[in-house]
């Protein structure tokens, strides 16, 4: 099983490392997208901000 | 290892952001561009025979540019052929904004992308954080947890709107969507990952307590914009998450576990 040995084989320090690294790459790109204030990145993602149900102006 | 994960989740987002984008440049985005017609325009009176309808678009054309001072003479015509005012929002009017057409569209997709990219990345990282791996048997329903935290638990409270509908503050919505992602997050984390039974208990005061709190959000009852076309904004937009959410949870199923013999 594929559950098994994604486990098995990290060991706790790895797995916080990982699982770090994505959650803050992956919320600093979230929010350039869709919360920063910065006017040029909202007009950029302006439609994508009101379709996706982001908080937007 | 970290590469292989990041790299992982990256092309997942990437998979599911741009079949998202096609979808909202199709479905949501001439919504969009309709409601541009009226924003800066007053509410109508309630004489409804004035109210603009919306194949009435010559006209509203027209009052918007003249309602908003800031719209640019832009062409939307290219995009859906019934639209011709620009947005007249309140932020800086010098700053860069995509041209209409093309460019707007690129922008639209690009980041329709890269949001889902962040989010296939925020993830993949909680599965490892809180140990419970993303496998092809469960990365739907982990798309569905990703669904209900992040876009279905705070369009209770605010609702996916379209340009020009009154708002509150905007930092204040903005800490009450995420907060409303971590409380609702972490409700699930509790059913999941606990086994006292009153997980249960303290799962439902954390999803209920952001909407007993309440959220920053305007009745919009003073809106011009046709309820008709507000409603199916929101049911698009909400429907177009879910397939975004299992999209990602699919792609990462698949990314993360590229043999069935050796996940890792």
């Amino acid at each position: 099983m594929t559950t098994a040995v994604q486990s098995r084989t990290l060991s706790i320090s790895q797995r916080i490392a990982i699982g770090m690294s994505a959650l803050f790459l992956g919320s600093f790109i979230v929010f350039g997208t869709g919360l920063a204030q910065d006017a040029r990145l909202h007009n950029a993602a302006h439609d994508t901000r009101h379709a996706t149900g982001f908080p937007c102006h | 290892m970290i590469g292989r994960v990041l790299l992982a989740a990256i092309l997942a987002g990437i998979a599911a952001g741009l079949v998202t984008g096609v979808i909202q440049h199709v479905r949501v985005t001439p919504l969009i561009l309709a409601a541009e017609q009226y924003e800066g325009m007053q509410a109508a009176p309630h004489d409804h025979a004035d109210a603009p309808a919306a194949g009435d678009t010559a006209s509203v054309a027209t009052d918007a540019s003249a309602a908003a001072p800031a719209a640019a003479g832009h062409d939307h015509s290219k995009m859906t052929g019934d639209a011709a005012a620009s947005a007249g929002h309140e932020h800086d009017a010098n700053a860069w904004m995509p041209q209409e057409g093309f460019e707007r569209t690129f922008y639209s997709i690009l980041t329709r992308t890269l949001s889902a990219v962040g989010f296939a990345l925020m993830l993949a990282g909680l599965s490892y954080l809180a140990q419970i791996p993303i496998t092809r048997g469960n990365g739907l329903i982990w798309g569905v947890c990703g669904f209900i935290a992040v876009s279905l638990a705070p369009a209770i409270g605010l609702p996916p709107v379209l340009p020009g509908v009154p708002e509150a503050d905007i930092t204040m919505r903005q800490l009450w969507w995420g907060g409303t992602i971590l409380c609702t997050g972490l409700a699930i984390w509790l059913v999941v990952r606990q086994s006292q039974w009153q997980r249960y208990l303290i799962a439902a005061a954390f999803a209920i307590a952001p909407h007993v709190f309440g959220a920053p959000h305007i009745p919009p009852g003073n809106s011009p914009l046709p309820a008709a076309l507000a409603s199916e904004f929101a049911t698009i937009s909400l429907g177009l998450s879910l397939v975004m959410w299992l999209l990602i949870g699919l792609f990462l199923a698949f990314t993360l576990n590229p043999s069935k013999e050796n996940a890792a």
